[in-house]
């Protein structure tokens, strides 16, 4: 499975990935090459074989739908994590032009 | 007290019981030789002398107290993808440099609730991506048997620190292989519980479908004591599973006196390509030491086996490239400081902050999930995946065990393997398929074998056991470990 430049510009952007030229040429070669080993999946019937979604064999394990509190200090290293901020308020750049 | 640093952690904790020495000495005395050797080996990326003397002396108190306890004032390391207050939490990415966790994963509340005493943070690919510890943002870790070459990964380096006598033992991750790897590289005891055994709550997150947080130690027993202290049902991960380990079932399992009525069975035809010809004897020498205490070794057969890179390469991308979506620059971790727009706020901070094989499985698992190939690559691995579930769980009904060298080869030099991606997801080749299926797994040293340029490096047996029967996987271990013929003895750091 080959890959081309545009193919990479386009995952890289859905992947909200900044890639320098270097970085395109390089998992162009890369990733085509991961992927025709993965190929090797087709080899293997799978037809009538469900998917797997887990392997616990556990279901439908909900939680109480309540709000658990979070203590002030924990609050407050939340809020210094924020990489921007005004006050207590986590500062976005605009998100509608 | 130099030799206080020799000790397991079950030995550990006789001498802090019986007074020999106290929490704070060993604890200082781990805390001198980090100095000491880490420069050289790199297996600590944060250490934390404050707090650890802070807990050791707490422990003191508790021991003075009468309190005893497996783990009570005994040092260990954390592989740094465990979040951990008070200590920064970086997983190796530029990414987190800086990050300072908000509260404690579960499993880490438990150790410290025992009284294990926290000396710092280990090393490991980036996010836990790689094989070697080469990924790391911070520098490779060296193997303390021969600094030239790789410890293994992802979590080389609390496999090094164990190794290297700079921790009693540690806690490691993994998802695909990187607990049980880096302990074959390093000659240590490296367990893989079943999925939902611990906690996943406070691990950066991964592949959620197999990560798993689990003992890399001296001994078996040190890993069932470590393994009892973090496992059980956590409301903060949904997988735990409910129930408790039974303590009685456990040390049963560690009393057994011999394997009679333990049937292992070994998938030949799996494991015997590209087998490192002084690897293939050691494996064989270990199958009848199991065979001399009693077990039944018989041939199974795995067809599908050799599939398990693949789907394993297609569904850790894939999950990776949603659980990564969350650093972006916003909440926490590394913002780019010349972004204009909102899009180039996430772009650019992934961009500089995130490295190559991180970008690498991104894009490789944002390109299985796109639209038009989602069914050719994801499904179909997740289809291929449950073909290997249900063969392992049936070969499971006709032996209790499955039993391959835990890699193929001996720790690799650094910088030899770096440069193919492909070959570096081939190191996992016999430890993907108990990844895929959630089985325990537990990787325990075989004797030392010469590598191609004749260096006398270690290997590791891997023992694969029944979804939740951990029981049988370390009772199995603790008796191969008293049996097996290999020599004791420690890596040269003089």
């Amino acid at each position: 499975m080959a890959l081309n430049r545009e193919d990479i510009v386009h995952i890289a952007k859905l992947a909200r990935l900044a890639l320098s030229e270097d970085e395109i040429a390089r998992y162009q070669t890369e990733l085509s090459k991961i992927l025709d080993y993965i190929g090797e999946l087709q080899k293997v019937d799978t037809t009538e074989v469900e998917a797997t979604a887990q392997v616990t064999g556990l279901t439908n394990r909900v939680a109480n739908d309540v709000v658990v509190p979070v203590d002030d200090d924990t609050r407050q290293r939340l809020v210094d994590a924020f990489p921007e901020r005004e006050g207590d308020y986590l500062k976005v750049k605009t998100v509608f032009e | 007290m130099a030799e206080l640093s020799t000790l397991d952690a079950t030995k550990t904790a006789e001498g802090l019981a019986s007074k020999t020495f106290t929490s704070v000495e060993v604890t200082q005395c781990y805390l001198d030789r980090i100095a000491q050797l880490n420069p050289r080996l790199n297996a600590y990326l944060t250490v934390s002398p404050e707090t650890a003397l802070s807990e050791a002396k707490a422990a003191d108190e508790r021991l003075a107290k009468g309190e005893r306890g497996a783990l009570l004032g005994v040092p260990i390391a954390v592989k740094d993808i465990l979040m951990t207050l008070g200590i920064r939490t970086t997983a190796a990415s530029k990414m987190l440099e800086h990050y300072q966790p908000s509260f404690d994963a579960t499993a880490i509340k438990k150790l410290r609730a025992a009284g294990a005493v926290i000396l710092g943070k280990t090393n490991l690919d980036e996010f836990a991506h790689g094989a070697s510890t080469e990924n790391s943002a911070y520098g490779t870790t060296k193997n303390p048997w021969d600094t030239t070459r790789v410890p293994g990964g992802s979590s080389g380096g609390s496999a090094a620190a164990v190794a290297a006598d700079l921790c009693a033992a540690a806690i490691g991750t993994d998802t695909g292989g990187s607990i049980r790897h880096p302990a074959a590289f390093c000659g240590i005891v490296g367990l893989k519980p079943s999925y939902g055994r611990i906690s996943r709550s406070g691990l950066l997150s991964m592949t959620s479908s197999t990560d798993v947080i689990g003992p890399m130690t001296k001994t078996v027993a040190d890993a069932a004591s470590l393994l009892f202290t973090m496992a059980g049902e956590d409301s903060l991960d949904q997988t735990t599973a409910p129930g408790t380990l039974s303590p009685e079932e456990f040390s049963a399992a560690l009393s057994k006196k011999d394997l009679s009525g333990v049937t292992i069975g070994v998938p030949r035809s799996f494991i015997n390509d590209g087998l490192l010809p002084g690897v293939a004897e050691r494996f064989e020498a270990s199958l009848e030491a199991l065979k001399s205490i009693g077990a039944t070794i018989v041939d199974i057969e795995l067809p599908h086996a050799k599939y398990g890179i693949a789907a394993y390469y297609v569904i850790t991308p894939s999950e990776i490239s949603s659980n990564l979506a969350r650093f972006d620059g916003i909440r926490y971790g590394h913002q780019s400081k010349t972004a204009k727009s909102l899009f180039d706020v996430y772009a650019q901070s992934r961009g500089e902050g995130l490295g190559p094989e991180v970008k690498r499985r991104i894009m490789l698992g944002t390109y299985a999930l796109s639209a038009g190939y989602y069914d050719a690559y994801y499904k179909t691995a997740q289809k291929v995946r449950t073909v290997i579930v249900k063969e392992l769980d049936a070969a499971l009904t006709t032996c209790d065990l499955i039993a391959t060298p835990t890699a193929p080869h001996v720790a690799f030099q650094i910088g030899k393997q770096s440069d193919d991606p492909l070959k570096m997801y081939l190191e996992d080749v016999f430890m993907s398929p108990a990844s895929l299926a959630g089985l325990p797994a537990i990787s325990v040293p075989m004797d030392f074998v010469a590598s191609e340029d004749g260096v006398e490096m270690p290997t590791g047996l891997q023992l694969i056991g029944r979804r939740f029967d951990e029981a049988m996987v370390l009772g199995t271990a603790h008796l191969f470990e008293q049996h097996s013929d290999r020599i004791d003895r420690r890596p040269n750091l003089s």
